[in-house]
This record gives structure tokens, sequence and C-alpha cells, in this order.
């Protein structure tokens, strides 16, 4: 299997309250095409601000540094885009760093390492990933398509409250439409009719009038669910589920871990998992990140990582899950009450 | 410190706050630079500006000093200006607490005083109450914020519907807090800051009512104000202009200097909610 | 003598035009310094039930019996002042306390309130209170949101303990916190419990961790209660649908591929 994703000493810093914070130190780690990725990590690990950073969704004020490789599996060729996002980081030291513009996030093109004439294109918002000049430019060999990841196209993601990633004056129906219509170039009965597809998908009943409903009138559980048909509507290659179930119960939970299972096989999208919970992502995931402080502490295919942690963080997040097998506190501590 | 520094960052704040502290410093330093009565007659009447530079503004129909007047003014207007809008937020912020934690009977009762005294537009209310009890500067304070409490009222009691559902709320009710102490203690000062932004809108409004209702005439006879002025000058008009632009251009600096630091302070206290 | 009886306790809410039974027929007791667990899907009443035991809400019907007296007919002073033996520590920690809050003016409230220490030794109180929960008497001075989730949540301990109360309603008390941090705050109520002779109403819709702390769990459906008993055994043996819904549901850290 090709790596989808290569990020190569990935750092990120925001500026908050006058203080600067380093959210990621240094990050390299490569994502299988088609495999399925956990993200672990406690509050401040640095988890949520990676998936960002993949998926281009970094606040403009970010100070962003390295590098994250894509590689479509159409073309199969390799090519270099700056981290996506934002400070113009114009320093011929740092290698493979390209300049971006805030606004436009992955549509635009870097400054390459193979010499290969780039264009730096001031180009805003998620339309501009279809410009044809700068990527025609850089590579006939490509059949037309375009290279730069697309947020909503390639890559698909669902954030953890529904109840404000999903717009509340807006039919559900709709807001799914819009993302096919946007980025498949579709007509709006056409769009209308993929959504009522993808809402049977998500086993959401009766999509015809589901279609018209508002956020709130569902519950927690199918907003969710809206979401993510959101987010798959133009069939990326890759899906980003950011702590998408920590705001539901468990039944809930376990329904919409076995929908994104299912929906990563049958479209054999690649998946990044970002949870706080590493019993949970271990039903799902192939191989588990744990991140802490905004550093890679351990990497490694699930089993290993549960059986034989090698590192003493990991081995600690372990102990600290209180599950249905372990040994209750209460016991611990001697007969009470 | 924070709050002052980002504050002085945002462009209009520094401009609203250049105009304002001349304003004040003109306030202030009028006893000063023009002791005595600026309504007594000081020259020649209707010299034009810049002709005597002792009288550096000229003279009006009488022969007082424009210059003397235009600082004076500007105690009225700031004083009249600042007490009203103060008072408006304080009844407003009280009623609209009170409406908004109290619900039920009390809420109906003050909503519907509060829409009563919103139906007459504020103008008239204050112009039918100076005329009745007659002008004064108090009185034109009470008018003004007659009619300008019911926007604070309303904001404060939409913030106060939303916070009191919050869990510190209820937290203050487990620990068996009283309900007044709750609403003023907990609840009033988080409702503050969108009632408090309105404040420069009040203020500048209060600023122009008063200026209205002495170019009518209802103004304190006594005091120097910028709207009589422009009364005055009204007769006049065509032969010294001067007389009405001047302090026109006096109310116009000071509405825009208000309303600048307004939005200065909304800009620079607005909440930013982290992501964790 | 029973902390708390509850009996045939019933809220309904009016939906769209439909009425519809948040809480219904529910009855439990709790004794001294035990826990009893209520879990359940959301929607299912748990949250109700806290709050109306607390009074923060009016039941509909059913009575709640509080150290023996009839808790729903109190009423202003009298209400408040029994408030003292019955506390609450919400899920959200940041939420739970006033924006403009210091520690020591959290814990200082209910002092002050129920006239439990007068101003001049209040300090002291505070300091012993914070040093009770594993917190340096130092932080009385910051700011509730200068400190962290796992602080804060203590220093929301430290204020439901600080009028010595026999029950107290945790909900979704370690819901937001840190699973490293999870450990510590449970241990730190077990500690309480037995040593102040604390009960608790825990509820929570992790199984795992009613498993670790509680003594007895009901399991709610819908507003009423599907299965109740000695929370280790329901949880190795549900009978009720939804509990084996819950139980199954429940992350296991072993690995089971689909």
């Amino acid at each position: 299997m090709t790596a989808l994703l290569s990020i190569s000493d990935l750092s990120v810093r925001y500026r908050r309250d006058g203080v600067e914070v380093a959210a990621l130190k240094g990050i390299s780690l490569d994502v299988e095409a088609g495999e399925r990725l956990a993200i672990i990590g406690e509050s401040g690990s640095g988890k949520s601000t990676l998936a960002l950073a993949i998926a281009g969704l970094l606040a403009g004020s970010a100070k962003v540094e390295g590098r994250i490789d894509w590689t479509t599996p159409k073309s199969g060729s390799s090519h270099s885009f700056a981290p996506p996002s934002v400070l113009p980081e114009i320093s011929p030291t740092r290698g493979e760093i390209g300049s971006s513009v805030a606004g436009s996030p992955l549509a635009t093109l870097a400054i390459g390492e193979s010499g290969r004439d780039s264009s730096i294109s001031l180009q805003v918002g998620e339309m501009s990933g279809r410009t044809e000049g700068g990527a025609t430019e850089r590579d006939p060999a490509a059949t037309g398509a375009n290279l730069a990841p697309v947020l909503g196209r390639d890559i698909g993601f669902v954030f953890q409250d529904p109840s404000s990633s999903l717009d509340p004056v807006m039919p559900v129906g709709k807001q799914i439409a819009e993302v096919a219509r946007t980025h498949l170039d579709l007509t709006w009965p056409q769009a209308f009719a993929r959504a009522a597809t993808l809402l049977d998908r998500v086993r959401l009943p009766d999509p015809g009038t589901t279609l018209r409903a508002y956020p709130h009138q569902l519950s927690g559980g199918q907003k969710q669910r809206v979401a993510i048909a959101a987010a798959i509507a133009a069939g990326p290659m890759l899906l980003i589920a950011d702590e998408a179930t920590s705001a539901l119960d468990s039944i809930v939970q376990a329904e919409i871990v076995a929908l994104i299972r299912r929906l990563v096989t049958e479209d054999g999208m690649t998946l990044i998992f970002i949870s706080h919970d590493i019993a949970l992502a271990a039903t799902l995931a192939d191989r588990i990140a744990v991140l802490r402080h905004g550093e890679l502490v351990e990497l490694g295919e699930t089993d290993q990582i549960l059986n034989a942690p090698r590192h003493a963080y990991t081995r600690s997040l372990l102990d600290a899950h209180l599950g249905l097998d372990a040994e209750p506190v209460l016991d611990r501590q001697g007969a009470s009450a | 410190m924070n709050r002052l520094r980002r504050f002085l960052r945002t462009p209009e704040a520094i401009a609203g706050a250049i105009i304002l502290a001349l304003l004040i410093a003109m306030a202030l330093a009028a006893p000063l630079l023009f002791p005595g009565d600026p309504q007594a007659i000081a020259g020649p009447a209707l010299l034009p500006p810049f002709q005597d530079w002792s009288l550096p503004l000229g003279t009006d129909r009488l022969g007082r000093d424009v210059l003397a007047e235009l600082f004076h003014g500007a105690r009225t207007s700031l004083a009249v200006g600042l007490a009203a809008a103060a008072a408006a937020l304080l009844i407003g912020a009280v009623v609209g607490t009170l409406a908004g934690f109290a619900g039920g009977l009390v809420d109906e009762v003050l909503m519907r005083v509060t829409d009563a005294f919103q139906t007459v537009p504020s103008f008239l209310l204050a112009l039918a109450f100076v005329s009745i009890v007659g002008p004064s500067l108090d009185v034109v304070v009470a008018a003004i914020a007659l009619g300008a409490w019911t926007g604070p009222a309303r904001v404060a009691r939409a913030e106060v519907l939303s916070i009191r559902e919050r869990d510190y709320v209820a937290g203050a009710r487990v620990i068996g807090m009283h309900p007044l102490e709750i609403a003023f203690r907990e609840v009033l000062p988080n409702a503050l800051p969108p009632v408090l932004a309105l404040s420069s809108v009040i203020v500048a409004a209060a600023i122009l009512t008063e200026a209205a209702l002495s170019f009518l005439g209802l103004g304190d006879p006594n005091r120097v104000t910028w709207g009589g002025m422009i009364a005055e000058g009204r007769t006049v008009l065509s032969a010294a202009p001067f007389l009405s632009i001047v302090p026109g251009v006096a109310l116009v600096l000071t509405v825009l200097g208000v309303y600048l630091t307004g939005e200065g302070v909304v800009e620079s206290t607005a909440v930013r909610r982290s992501l964790s | 003598m029973t902390v708390l009886a509850v009996s045939n306790l019933a809220k309904r809410y009016r939906r769209g035009g439909k009425a519809f039974a948040a809480v219904d027929d529910v009855s439990f007791e709790i004794g001294p310094a035990e826990t009893l667990a209520l879990a359940g899907p959301s929607g299912s009443g748990k949250s109700t039930i806290a709050r109306l035991v607390l009074r923060l809400i009016e039941p509909d019907a059913g009575r709640v019996a509080f150290e023996g007296a009839d808790f729903l007919a109190l009423s202003g002073a009298a209400l408040r002042a029994r408030r003292a033996r019955l506390q609450m520590v919400f899920q959200d920690p940041l939420a739970a306390f006033n924006p403009r809050a210091t520690v020591a003016g959290v814990l200082g409230d209910p002092l002050r309130i129920h006239g439990i220490a007068p101003r001049a030794e209040r300090p002291r109180r505070i300091a012993a209170l914070l040093e009770r929960v594993g917190l340096d008497a130092g932080l009385a001075v910051r700011a509730i949101h200068e400190i962290s989730g796992g602080q804060r949540q203590r220093v929301a301990i430290a204020r439901a303990i600080a009028t010595r109360p026999s029950l107290i309603v945790l909900d979704e008390a370690v819901s937001a916190l840190d699973v490293s941090v999870r450990g510590q705050i449970l241990e730190l109520l077990l500690d309480l419990q037995r040593q102040e002779r604390i009960a608790y109403l825990f509820i929570s819709h992790d199984l795992g961790v009613i498993r670790a702390v509680a003594h007895r769990v009901i399991i709610l459906d819908a507003g009423r209660i599907a299965e109740s008993g000695d929370a280790r055994a329901v949880i190795a043996n549900p009978r009720s649908a939804i509990g084996k819904a819950l139980v199954a549901a429940t992350p296991r850290l072993t690995r089971n591929r689909p």
C-alpha cells in the first residue's frame, strides 16, 4: 500500500491571549491509502489541530512549519503541497515550505522541490481548486483532474458537535445537496437525488421527509448521520472524524461507529479517527497514533498498542481506562458503606 | 491592562478616544479658560470669527463670546448625555434583570410597561415631560432617560433569560443563595456586556435630544447649550452662518467620538470562546 | 435511616402539542454513604431526575423524602437552609461557576450563606477545604478560568462538601475530564464518602465508570426504571433490553474485529 498522505515534521503554533502555544511539535507520520488510523490523545495533545491541519482548516493566524505530501491514487505521482494553512513562510533555508495565503487552504500550489515551474496562485474558496491554470502547467501527465486535495471533494470532515457544524436555518437535505453540487458539478435536482440516496445510506428513516427537515428537528445521533452524509457526499478519498461521537451517548456512539466502519469499507475511503477514548478507537482502527502535548508518542498496529505498548504514557492511558472488565476502584479501596 | 491595550489597538477606539478626550478637556477647562458668565456681553455683536484674537470665534447676536459659549456648552452636553445614559442604563438593567429572572407575572407586567414606554416616540415623550414639569437640567436628564431605558431593559432581559439556564445559576441555587442575590450578583454582571454596548448609542442620542430640546427653547435657560446656540443662530443664518455651524460641527464631532469609542470598547471586549 | 427516598416521581413536558413523560413513576432509595448510579441513554431522564431531586425543577407527581422529612413541602428560607445537606457537582466544571469568580469566592459563598464560618475564619476554612480535595491552598486567589479542568472539578467538589452534606448529586461529574484525571477524581470521591459518610447519586452514561464506583445502579429507559440492582451484578448480567444494549455498546479494550 502506498502512503496516501505523508506528514513530515509538522509543527503548528497558535497565539492565544498574547501567549504563543505550540499545538504540534514536529509530527511525522504516514497514512496508508485505505487504512483506518486512530489518533488518540487527551486535551491539549494536539489531535484536533492535526486533523484541522490535514484538512486545511487551521486558523489564519496559526504558524505552520513542515510538510504534508499527498499522493492521489489516480495519478500515482507525488505532489508536494504547502501545509494547508496560512502565514507566508518564504524561507528558502527551510526547504519545501511553500507560500500559502490566508483564505485559500489547500488550493495553493507550493514551490515544488522537483524544480518544476509552479505558480503561486492567489485563490479564494474551495472552487478555486478546480482552476486549470496552475495544475495543468505543473503536470501535463495528469489526466486533467485537479491535483490539490480539496476539502469537501477529496477530504470529508465530521466535527464533534453536529448542532454547530450544521447550518440551523437550512434544511439538511439542502446542506448535503450543496456539497454534491459544488464539487461534482451537479444540477440541483441531481444533487437532491444524491442527497436522498445518502440519507438512506446513513440509515435515516424516510429520506424524502428528512430532506426537508431542519437540524433542530433531529436528535443528536440523527444530526451526526446527516453530517456524515454531507462529508461523504462528493465521494472523498479521505474521511476525517474529529471526536465525531464524543457528544453522543454510548448506544448511539456504537451505532455511529458501526456506520462509519461500513461506509469506509463500502467506499474504500481512508479513515482518520480522532478520539480521547482508546477503547473506542480500538474497535475501529488498524493503527493507533498516540499524541501527548503536541508530540507523537507512539504509533503502531492496534494489537500491539493494546497488548504490548512501548511507551509509558500509552501504558498509563490503557491503565486509566475504566472498562467493564477492570477491577473497580470501589473494591480496591476495601469495603465501604 | 490587557483590555486597555486591546482597546487602544483598534483604529476606531483611538479616533474616538482622541475626540472624547478633547471634548472632556474642553468641558473641564471651560471655567478656567473662560471664567465668568459665558452669557455676558463680551464684545460687539455679530463679530465674524478670526478677526479679533481675544474673541477667536467671534460673537453672537447679543455680543457673547462664541468660543466661551462653545466650551461651556460642552459641559452641558456631556453632562446631560452621560447622566441621561447612565440613568437609562441603570433603570433598564434593573427592570430587565427583574423581568427576566422572576418570570411569570412580574415579567409580564414589567414588559407591558416597557411596551407602553416604547410605543411613544422618545423625543415626544421628552418634549411632553419637559413642557409639563418645566425646563431645567435635571428635568431634561429625566426626560431623556424616560425614553431611553426601554432598549437596555429588553437587551438585559434577553441576556438574563439565557443566563438563567446556565449551570452556574443552578449551582448558586443549589448552595442555597437567595434569589435576589443570584439575580444581582451572579446574573446581572454577566448580562451587562451587551447592555453596555448600547451605551454609546444612548449617549449620542441623549446629546442630540438635549440639543433638540434646547433648540425648541425647552432647555435650561440658565445654561449655554449647543442646541440653544444653533437656535439663536437660526435668525441670522444668512448674515452669520458660523453661529449655527460652529456648534453644529461640535455636536457632530461629539456624537462621532462617543460612537467610535463605543465601537472600540465592543471590539476590545469581544469574548473569544477558546476551543480546547 | 435512608438519606433519600423517592416515590412515584413524574415529570411531563409538552413538545409540539403532545405531552410526553420525561420521568415516569420512578422510585428509589439511597442509604447513608451509599452510591446509587443512574444509567441510561440520552433522553432517558437521568438528568431530569437529578434536577427534580434537587428541586431545580418541580415534579408533577411523587414524593421526595430527604433525611426523613418531606423535601417537597419546603419553600423559601427553610428550603434554602436545608440545601446545605444536599449538594451537586456538574458535568462541565467551567460552566458550573460564574465566569468572573475566584476560587476563594466560590468556596466562600456556601460558608457565608449558611453561616458556617465568620468572615475572619473563612480563609482558613477555604484553605482546609482545598487541601481536603488535594489542591494547594494557594489556589484560593486564582480565577476559575485560570486553573485546569481537573483542578476546577476538585474545587467543585470542595464547594459541595463545604456545608457537610449527607447527599451529593454528581451529574456526569467525570465525563468531561481527561481519562488520566478521571481515576484520581473518582478515588477522591470514594475517599470522601468513606470519611465524611456522604451518599452519592451518580449519573453517568459510562457503564465502566459506574461499575468502578457505584454500589447499586438503576437503568432508565424513556423515563422509567428498566432494571436495578447491585451495580456489578447488573452490568455483568443485564436482563432488560436497554441494559443489554448499553453493555454491548460499551467499547472493550480487548481487540474485537467485527
